[in-house]
């Protein structure tokens, strides 16, 4: 059983964000870039499903969408444990674009479990693994919280309201997951560190597919102001404030 | 001259710093308040290759380069220098001088399970008698013909009690001196051989130190490390290298301290602003903050040195004194900006200060690297 993972690179939490060209791009000179914390997970998990000596995954590969600044983090999925990297390169223009790339590769090498990350900590779009789902027609469940291989018998819980679904399903498959799929993203061993290298990296090129967006303008959001404590006495004085001075009543 | 680190070492420095903060930091001040062995921690850091960073591939080991070493001793230490003592003993003293100087066999035996993290090892060299003097050895390994009989005492053993693998340094023929003594490695568990009650420490209280007697203990004559009267030169080699890495440990002490400090100094308020607006505090950090630098460049270049195959005991030695010297001043005056908070446990600040003390100490005193310094000025 072969699983892919989508690996999306993100500027690590502490950045200050930043944009160019009249706010139209993001300026990413200087960032440290790492792992989306949603597909660390996916791929510590699609990590536990290879050690398990009951199940059959004998391949993890992850893949990314995106220019050489990635390879970095690619080398540290490698490190994690996935067997191989593939990189698409072409500038990730949208979700769209994105699931169409990772679609595409697919289609050329099949695999029976995609996981992505339920979103990135950059955009946040929340689309590209629904997207690879639909383009290969293959069943998407969303917010999964677990993925067990039983044999090959598949259980997928995600999370719902209230409590959890329990879901089976067959292969190929795509599973958008979510906090919970492992306990903690896996740090990498020395001697994972040292093997990197080692494994394939493969660039590919991008294969020609429509942008349906076009990025405008960036703003950063309005900074805070000072926070006004109001006495939990004092509805009223809070009544007031909110419609007289902060006019959102 | 390429100030850049690798992708590697950075990936290694972002493990050592994760697995710090994940694996470490829970826990680490009561493990010091009540000296808990890190049973749990070490080994996880066992399983990372942690303790086997520098051995190569062949035995097991990480194969990493010694600035790889520097960084992830550091960061370990910025959280829980018990831990990164126990790491730096193994990977150091150990491991480096089993692979560098043992046997195939020795290397099969011990230095693999070590370099795995599934065993740890200890350097036996100080005695009650025999501190910085390290010539005046009187634990002995008679040479009975097919064996060594030994018997004496060593104190002050980081890994007394939970190591497997022992290197021990004793005389065998008094009357040639230092040139008459050995290296040997000898099974913890070997009969004959006791362990006195953990030292109850100033600082690094989690790491178990022990002395360790032995009494007519039998060592196969196949564990002798190097040729006869090798012993004293394997045992300065060894701490030659072991300086980089307790400099490393001194540099994540400060390192970790001032980190503290500067979070306080911009959250703590008096007299209407934030103290690392007001000089005195400002200063202070500024001085902290370079003498760090300093401290790191003298670590990296020692470990730069010895990975390119060059002499390093005169850079080792100033780099275990700046950065034990710097560790002491930094983890007091971060102390000092804590204010009444630096003096409770609380804040961490005070353990630092506390484990800051022993690097001044151990694996030669600053005044040993003195002497270390000042004879490589004339050599």
């Amino acid at each position: 059983m072969k699983i892919l993972v989508c690996i999306s690179n993100v500027p690590d939490t502490t950045t200050k964000v930043k944009f160019k060209e009249g706010d139209s791009l993001f300026d990413d000179s200087g960032v440290q870039w790492i792992i989306n914390p949603w597909d660390e997970l996916a791929l510590t998990r699609a990590m536990e499903l290879k050690e398990d000596a009951g199940n059959s995954v004998n391949e993890i590969c992850v893949i990314h969408v995106g220019g050489a600044s990635a390879d970095a983090t690619l080398r540290k999925a490698l490190a994690i444990g996935a067997d191989k990297a593939v990189r698409i390169d072409a500038c990730p223009a949208d979700a769209y674009h994105v699931a169409g790339q990772i679609a595409e590769y697919l289609k050329e090498n099949p695999f029976d479990i995609i996981f992505s990350g339920i979103e990135s900590s950059d955009y946040n779009g929340s689309s590209v693994g629904a997207m690879i789902a639909e383009f290969m027609d293959y069943p998407g469940i969303s917010s999964v919280t677990s993925v067990n291989l039983d044999d090959d018998d598949i259980q997928v819980n995600r999370a719902i309201p209230g409590g959890k679904q329990v879901l089976k399903t067959e292969t190929p498959f795509v599973a958008v997951v979510q906090k919970g799929i492992a306990m903690e993203p896996r740090i990498p061993s020395m001697r994972g560190i040292m093997m990197a290298r080692k494994k394939p990296l493969e660039v590919k090129p991008a294969a020609e597919l429509e942008v349906l967006t076009e990025s405008i303008k960036f703003e950063l959001p309005q900074e805070k102001g000072a926070c006004k404590m109001i006495d939990s006495e004092s509805a009223e004085q809070l009544v007031d404030l909110l419609k007289n001075e902060a006019k959102v009543l | 001259m390429n100030f850049e680190f690798t992708e590697e070492q950075l990936m290694i420095r972002d493990a050592a710093r994760d697995f710090a903060q994940r694996e470490l930091l829970p826990g680490v001040i009561e493990r010091d308040e009540k000296a808990i062995y890190p049973t749990e921690q070490v080994k996880k850091l066992g399983e990372l290759g942690f303790l086997g960073m520098l051995v190569g591939l062949d035995y097991d080991g990480g194969g990493m380069d010694t600035i790889s070493y520097v960084l992830a001793m550091e960061e370990i230490s910025k959280i829980d220098s018990s831990v990164s003592v126990i790491m730096s003993v193994n990977n150091s003293l150990v491991c480096w001088g089993v692979e560098k100087f043992g046997t195939e066999k020795q290397k099969q035996k011990y230095l693999k399970p070590m370099a795995r993290g599934e065993k740890i090892g200890a350097f036996l060299l100080s005695e009650p008698e025999a501190g910085s003097d390290a010539t005046s050895q009187r634990t002995t390994a008679v040479d009975m013909g097919d064996h060594y009989l030994l018997n004496g005492t060593k104190n002050w053993i980081t890994s007394g009690k939970s190591a497997s693998t022992y290197i021990v340094i004793a005389q065998t023929h008094p009357e040639l001196k230092h040139r008459g003594i050995n290296a040997l490695i000898v099974e913890a568990d070997s009969e004959g051989i006791s362990v006195g009650p953990h030292e109850n420490k100033m600082g690094m209280r989690a790491s178990d130190t022990h002395s360790v007697m032995f009494n007519n203990v039998i060592v196969p004559k196949e564990n002798l490390l190097g040729e006869e009267g090798f012993g004293f030169k394997f045992a300065m080699k060894s701490l030659e290298g072991g300086r980089i890495g307790i400099a490393s440990q001194a540099l994540g002490i400060a390192s970790g301290a001032y980190e503290l400090a500067l979070k306080y100094a911009q959250e703590r308020k008096t007299f209407g602003k934030e103290i690392i607006n007001h000089q005195a505090i400002a200063f202070k950090l500024a001085d902290m903050a370079t003498e760090i630098e300093a401290a790191r460049f003298f670590c990296l270049k020692a470990a730069w040195l010895k990975d390119q195959g060059k002499p390093y005991g005169h850079a080792s030695a100033m780099a275990k004194l700046y950065a034990a010297e710097t560790a002491m001043k930094v983890t007091t005056e971060a102390v000092q900006i804590h204010g009444g908070y630096g003096y409770v446990k609380e804040y961490h600040v005070e353990r630092l200060m506390r484990d800051a003390k022993l690097t001044q100490i151990y694996e030669g005193t600053s005044e040993i690297q003195k002497i270390v310094i000042s004879r490589g000025l004339v050599d």
